[in-house]
C-alpha cells in the first residue's frame, strides 16, 4: 500500500498532464495537479527546516569537526526565520495602513529585506563571480593538445574565444569586406550556428526520447525505484 | 543720499488704488484668458474619432481562456498623413453581466487592429470597448462590441498538435512493444556505457579509501524528470554502497527531493540486507538557494574529501564549480544531466559523463531488468523515426533551395512548423 498509492497518484497526475497537452478541456486538471505539487512542496519546507535544525543541532551537541559552522548556520537560520515570520521593521501595506503586519515581508525597509540585500545578494554574487576562475582552470585542462581530438578542440576553442572578443575583429577585420565568412567572428558564427547547433540538436533528440521512455516507465509502473522500490 | 532719491518715485493715492485693483483682478484675468484659449482650442481641434466595428472572435485550439478582439481604425489614424492623431488604442474589458470596464492593454503602434486577450477566467461572457488615444492624451468616445458579450469556448482537441500526437503514440508503441518482447524472454542487446560501468568502481574506491560517497541530485524539484532520473540511479548506487558498507551522503536543495532520497536509500539498504546501516541523516536538506547549495557542497568536498562524487540531475551554473572542486580533491566523478549547455563543463572536469539519453538510460541499464532494457530498445525505434524525418526534411530543404520551387519550400515549412512544430 505504501508503494501502490504514490504510484497511483503519480500515474494519474502523469496521464492527466500528457492528455492535457492535446485536450484543452483538461487544462484545468493540469493546473490543479501543478497546484497540488506546489502545496506539497510548500509543506515539505517544514521537513526541510526540521532537517536543517536537527542535523546542525546534533553537530553542535556532539562537538563534531566544524561545529562552529553549524552554530553560524543555526543562528542565521533562526534569525531569518523569526525576522521573516514576525515581519520585523516591515511598514504596513498602503492599502491597510492601520493594520499591523499587513505589509509584505520583503518590503523595502524591513529587516528581512535588509538581510537579503546586504547579505544574501553579495554572497551569491561572490559565488557566481568565482565561476570565471573555475572556467579558466577547466579550460586549461580541457584544451591541452594531447592527441588529435584534443588538438581540434583547442583550435576550435581558440577561434571561438578570439571571434567572440574584439581581438577577433581587430586581427581579421582588414579583409572582412572581401571574405566576411573567413574572419574570426565569421568562422565563430559558422562553428556555433552549424557544428555546435547540429551537435546540440542531436543531444536534444536523444534527451527527448529518453524523457518519453523514462516517463512511460514511471506511468506504467515499470520503474519504481524513485519510490524506493526496485522495478515492476 | 542722491542714489536713494533717484529711485524714490512719488505716486498719487489714485494711482496706488488702481495698482492694487489690477493686482487683485490679475488671477481672475489669467483664468479668463485660459478659458478663452481652451475654448478656442476646442473649437479648432475636433474631438478624436473613435474606432469602429469592434468584433470578438474565439481563437482556435482554445482552452476557454482566450479571446481575440478586432476593430477598424479611427478615421484620425492615418500614419504619415496630415491629420494623423492617434497614438494608441486602449482596450477595456468587462464581464457582460456586470459591465465594469477595466483596461487590459494598449497595443502599439496605433495601426494594430487586433488584440489577443489571454488568461481569462473561464465561464464568463466578455464585452470589450476600444478607445483611441491621441498624442496629447485626448481620448475618443469608446467603440463597443456587441453588448451580449462572447464566452470563450473550450475546444476538444488542440489541432496544432495533430502531428505530435501520432508521433508520440508511435514512439510509445515501440517502447511498450519492446517491453512486451523483453517480458516474453527475448534477449535484447544493449551497448556498454562506460560512465555506468564506472559506478561500481567508484563506490569500491570510496570503500577502499574509507571516504564517503557524495551524491548530488541536481537543484530542481521532484516534478522535474531529470531529478526523478537521478533518484532512480541513486537506488542502485545506494544498494552498492550498502553492500560495500561505504558511507553515502545526499545533500539536497529541495525538501521533497530529500524525502524521496531517504525513501530510496532506505529501500536500497533493505534490499542489500543492511537495514541496520541506514539512517535518515544520509540525505538532508541544505538550501533552495542555488549558490548557497554550491557553497555547502564545495565546502563539504574540501573538508570531507569524498572519494566518489556523483552529479546526476538538473544542473546549471553550479555544474562547473562542483566538478572542478571534485577534480581538485582527486575524487572519481560521474556526472549526468539533460542540460546540453552544462555537458561541456562536466566533460571537461569529470571522469565520466552521461550525455543526454545515457542519463535517462542509466536506471534501466543499472537495474539490468529485461523490461526496463526494453524501453531502451524502444528509444532506438524513436531515433529511427527521428532520423527518417530528418532525412526527409534535409532533402526537401535542399531540393527547395536548389530548384527554387515554392511547393517544395511550402512542404519544408509544413514539415518544420506543423509536423515537428506546433503552429
Amino acid at each position: 500500500m505504501k508503494r501502490t498509492i504514490p504510484l497511483f497518484i503519480a500515474a494519474v497526475a502523469g496521464y492527466v498532464m500528457v492528455i492535457a497537452i492535446f485536450v484543452p478541456r483538461l487544462t484545468d486538471w493540469r493546473e490543479d495537479a501543478e497546484l497540488w505539487f506546489n502545496i506539497l512542496a510548500a509543506v515539505a519546507f517544514v521537513l526541510g527546516g526540521a532537517s536543517i535544525l536537527g542535523m546542525h543541532l546534533k553537530r553542535v551537541s556532539d562537538r563534531r569537526a566544524g561545529w562552529g559552522y553549524s552554530l553560524v548556520t543555526l543562528g542565521a537560520f533562526l534569525t531569518t526565520l523569526i525576522v521573516g515570520l514576525l515581519k520585523v521593521g516591515v511598514p504596513p501595506s498602503p492599502d491597510h495602513p492601520t493594520v499591523a503586519w499587513s505589509g509584505a515581508y520583503e518590503t523595502e525597509g524591513g529587516v528581512f529585506k535588509w538581510i537579503f540585500d546586504n547579505s544574501i545578494l553579495p554572497i551569491t554574487a561572490t559565488m557566481f563571480a568565482m565561476l570565471a576562475f573555475y572556467v579558466a582552470s577547466a579550460a586549461f585542462r580541457a584544451f591541452r593538445a594531447k592527441n588529435l581530438e584534443a588538438g581540434l578542440l583547442l583550435g576550435t576553442a581558440f577561434i571561438i574565444l578570439l571571434g567572440r572578443s574584439y581581438a577577433g575583429t581587430m586581427l581579421t577585420g582588414w579583409y572582412a569586406d572581401a571574405y566576411p565568412r573567413l574572419t574570426l567572428p565569421g568562422l565563430t558564427d559558422i562553428i556555433m550556428g552549424v557544428f555546435n547547433t547540429a551537435g546540440q540538436r542531436a543531444i536534444m533528440i536523444g534527451i527527448a526520447l529518453g524523457v518519453v521512455a523514462t516517463s512511460l516507465k514511471i506511468l506504467l509502473g515499470i520503474d519504481r525505484s524513485y519510490l524506493g522500490g526496485r522495478g515492476s | 543720499m542722491e542714489t536713494s532719491k533717484r529711485f524714490n518715485v512719488r505716486t498719487s493715492p489714485c494711482m496706488r488704488l488702481a495698482a492694487v485693483c489690477v493686482l487683485l483682478l490679475m488671477p481672475a484675468m489669467v483664468c479668463a484668458q485660459d478659458a478663452a484659449d481652451q475654448q478656442a482650442a476646442d473649437i479648432d481641434v475636433p474631438p478624436l474619432a473613435p474606432p469602429s466595428n469592434v468584433r470578438i472572435e474565439i481563437p482556435p485550439n482554445n482552452d476557454g481562456t482566450q479571446l481575440k478582439v478586432f476593430w477598424n481604425l479611427s478615421p484620425d489614424d492615418r500614419p504619415g498623413e496630415p491629420g494623423h492623431r492617434v497614438k494608441e488604442y486602449r482596450i477595456e474589458r468587462a464581464d457582460a453581466a456586470i459591465g465594469e470596464f477595466a483596461s487590459v492593454g494598449n497595443p502599439q503602434p496605433s495601426t494594430v487592429m487586433e488584440f489577443h486577450d489571454r488568461k481569462l477566467p473561464r465561464g464568463v461572457s466578455y464585452v470589450y470597448r476600444i478607445i483611441a488615444v491621441a498624442e496629447d492624451g485626448a481620448r475618443s468616445q469608446p467603440a463597443m462590441s456587441d453588448a451580449a458579450g462572447v464566452r470563450p469556448t473550450i475546444h476538444l482537441f488542440d489541432t496544432r498538435r495533430a502531428w505530435f500526437l501520432p508521433l508520440t503514440l508511435l514512439v510509445c508503441f515501440w517502447i511498450v512493444y519492446f517491453v512486451y518482447l523483453a517480458r516474453k524472454g527475448v534477449q535484447l542487446k544493449i551497448r556498454k556505457i562506460a560512465g555506468l560501468e564506472a559506478v561500481d568502481e567508484a563506490v569500491g574506491r570510496a570503500t577502499e579509501m574509507g571516504r564517503p560517497i557524495l551524491f548530488v541530485p541536481g537543484i530542481q524539484d521532484m516534478n522535474q524528470i531529470q531529478t526523478v532520473a537521478g533518484i532512480t540511479i541513486l537506488a542502485h548506487i545506494g544498494r552498492t554502497a550498502a553492500e560495500y558498507d561505504a558511507k553515502i551522503e545526499v545533500p539536497t536543495s529541495r525538501s521533497l527531493v530529500m524525502t524521496a532520497a531517504r525513501e530510496t536509500l532506505e529501500s536500497a539498504y533493505l534490499a542489500a540486507g543492511r537495514p541496520d546501516a541506514y539512517h535518515d541523516d544520509m540525505s538532508y536538506y541544505v538550501t533552495d538557494e542555488q549558490f548557497g547549495y554550491v557553497a555547502y557542497l564545495t565546502g563539504y568536498m574540501v573538508r570531507q574529501k569524498p572519494a566518489a562524487c556523483f552529479y546526476l540531475g538538473a544542473f546549471f551554473a553550479e555544474s562547473l564549480m562542483l566538478a572542478e572542486t571534485g577534480n581538485s580533491i582527486g575524487a572519481i566523478q560521474v556526472a549526468g544531466t539533460a542540460e546540453p549547455a552544462q555537458l561541456p563543463f562536466f566533460v571537461a572536469a569529470c571522469d565520466y559523463t552521461l550525455i543526454g539519453e545515457e542519463f535517462f538510460a542509466a536506471s534501466a541499464y543499472l537495474s539490468g531488468e529485461p523490461e526496463q532494457l526494453g524501453t531502451l530498445k524502444g528509444q532506438d525505434a524513436g531515433k529511427i523515426i527521428g532520423a527518417i524525418l530528418l532525412v526527409i526534411g534535409c532533402a526537401l530543404a535542399t531540393a527547395a533551395s536548389v530548384t527554387g520551387s515554392e511547393q517544395l519550400a511550402a512542404a519544408t515549412n509544413y514539415l518544420r512548423f506543423n509536423v515537428l512544430g506546433s503552429e
